[in-house]
């Protein structure tokens, strides 16, 4: 059967290939995991559970349950200052990826041109191209991995219609300070860019407390807020999230939603109320032990002479592959020592001479891995 | 604060070597050596012992919870009745909590007959003590935060974006 040219057009992602090497051999180690190495809490877990056995098994209100919208407008109040209406300003998706979904096929017309920092997450090109519109990518790799206004510039953004970007940043663990957002919010609002952000590791920061940039001055109108449980709470595979948004742009979205999806799943939606209610201390313990093993990733890459930038958010860093081969390097890694990280080429042009290390993984393997890296270097 | 951060970080493993401190923690690894130092000498930390399952070990070990009942006189306080039962080196644990009982005891032995014989030769003898109840420890699940079962393997793709 024939696949339709919109699919022929986006080419399968890079990350397949390292995951097929890697699933072949014995005794990896990997530091490529995009997920969480903790379990959800356990609170939330029974939550779910209770929630099946009281037969919770139907669909939700298209939205999601107002419960959990009230819980999530609640939350991201007082957690980042951000104020959204339950009732129409926040849409609860299948985890964000569908969220970024349904807002670019929402409110991105054939053609608009969508500037998207890279390196970055793989799903948000194709995500573009899908939508109908133009990718453009804004190279970051001379601001140590943050989107600068120079930079947005120089890529030809003041033309865009929109900025879809990712902070804190998967692949590089990249922050945006609200010092580093205002000139970017200043830009939006000069060019008209309609901004999409994904938030998902808003809770994920070390030493800096995260701004959403909905709430900096005239961007709240502009923008698209996505977040959700899957990374600070470790409920990937439950596939929760949500967008906040002012109340025409949740319709628009909700008009696809409720054709393409009807409702997020209803059992995820049991454990987010209680994630939100009473895990807190938990997610607190997981961030602590992500800082620690931060901090210890990166003194390591710095004893073995490696270049690698201070990290402050999400479970990433990017350190300069040795050699300046991502790929050649991964591969080799991965064969001679048994260790998978992900070439930084994966997400992005400007990723390359680059590698993904992901410290979502307990501290006697990471300690491990990192004695093999070096092992390997010297 | 670094002793708060290095107390978190001995309490899940006790065994990190003074490098990998340092790396964890904004310290160097003198520091790393001394804060550990003031906290071993000013007393807070009293030691440092393995978890093990002794459920993996090819020797029987006996482990039971006691609660103890005692009466207290104008002479003798709940600090001396606990001073003498904990010389025993057979008690591995003395609390005295609120309830029903005084004394949370937790004691250790080869059998089951040396656990009662030092119940009833060492402690129901104690003049101040008025009633024991024994509860033998039949398994094992969790101890001082671990788990005694292997968990789950680790069943996240190898690689994901």
């Amino acid at each position: 059967m024939k696949v339709s040219d919109r699919v022929e057009a986006v080419p399968p992602s890079g990350i397949r290939k390292f995951f097929e090497l890697a699933e072949e051999m014995d005794d990896v180690i990997s530091l490529g995991v995009g997920e969480p190495d903790f379990s959800a809490p356990w609170a939330a877990r029974e939550a779910a559970i209770a929630s099946l056995e009281r037969g919770r098994t139907s669909y939700t209100a298209n939205r999601g349950r107002k419960d959990l919208r009230e819980e999530i407008a609640a939350h991201v109040a007082e957690r980042y200052g951000l104020e959204y209406d339950p009732d129409d300003e926040i849409i609860v998706t299948t985890g964000v990826s569908e969220g970024v979904d349904v807002a670019l096929r929402a409110l991105i017309d054939p053609g608009d041109v969508v500037a998207v920092p890279q390196p970055s997450y793989v799903s948000y090109e194709p995500g573009i191209t899908f939508a109908g519109g133009e990718p453009l990518p804004v190279p970051t790799s001379d601001d140590e991995f943050k989107l600068t206004v120079e930079a947005l510039e120089r890529a030809g953004a003041a033309d865009a219609d929109a900025l879809l970007y990712c902070y804190p940043n998967n692949p590089t663990g990249a922050i945006m300070t609200e010092d580093d957002l205002r000139p970017v919010a200043a830009f939006a609002q000069e060019h008209d860019l309609t901004v999409f952000a994904d938030e998902i590791y808003s809770e994920l920061t070390y030493g800096h407390e995260h701004t959403s940039i909905a709430t900096l001055p005239g961007m709240r109108e502009r923008t698209v807020v996505f977040n959700g449980f899957s990374k600070a709470f470790a409920m990937t595979g439950l596939r929760l999230g949500y967008a906040l948004a002012p109340p025409e742009a949740v319709a628009g979205m909700n008009r696809i939603h409720q054709y393409s999806m009807l409702s997020a799943p209803t059992t995820a939606q049991y454990a987010a109320i209680e994630a939100l209610r009473n895990c807190e201390e938990e997610v607190a313990e997981m961030i602590g032990q992500y800082d620690r093993r931060r901090q210890f990733v990166l003194s390591r890459f710095e004893e073995m002479g490696i270049d690698c930038f201070e990290a402050e958010g999400a479970f990433y860093v990017f350190p300069e592959a040795p050699g300046g081969d991502d790929e050649a390097f991964a591969e080799a890694l991965l064969e001679e020592h048994g260790v998978a990280v992900v070439p930084g080429s994966v997400f992005g042009e400007d990723g390359e001479g680059h590698l993904r290390v992901s410290y979502a993984t307990g501290l006697d393997d990471l300690r491990e891995a990192m004695d093999r890296i070096e092992t390997f270097v010297e | 604060m670094s002793k708060r951060e290095l107390l978190d970080l001995l309490l899940e493993n006790a065994r990190y070597s003074t490098a990998d401190l340092a790396r964890m923690t904004d310290l160097d690894e003198e520091e790393v050596v001394a804060t550990v130092e003031a906290l071993e000498s000013e007393g807070v930390i009293k030691g440092y012992q393995a978890v093990v399952d002794w459920n993996k070990v090819a020797e029987e070990r006996v482990r039971a919870s006691v609660e103890l009942n005692v009466t207290l006189d104008r002479e003798t306080s709940y600090g001396d009745i606990a001073e003498r039962l904990a010389k025993f080196p057979q008690v591995t644990t003395l609390r005295l909590v609120s309830g029903d009982y005084d004394f949370e005891m937790e004691v250790e032995g080869e059998s089951m007959q040396e656990v009662s014989k030092f119940i009833s030769d060492k402690v129901a003898p104690v003049p101040e003590i008025t009633q024991t109840v024994t509860h033998y420890v039949m398994d094992t699940y969790k101890d001082r935060g671990l788990q005694m079962s292997d968990g789950d393997d680790d069943d996240r793709l190898s690689v994901s974006p």
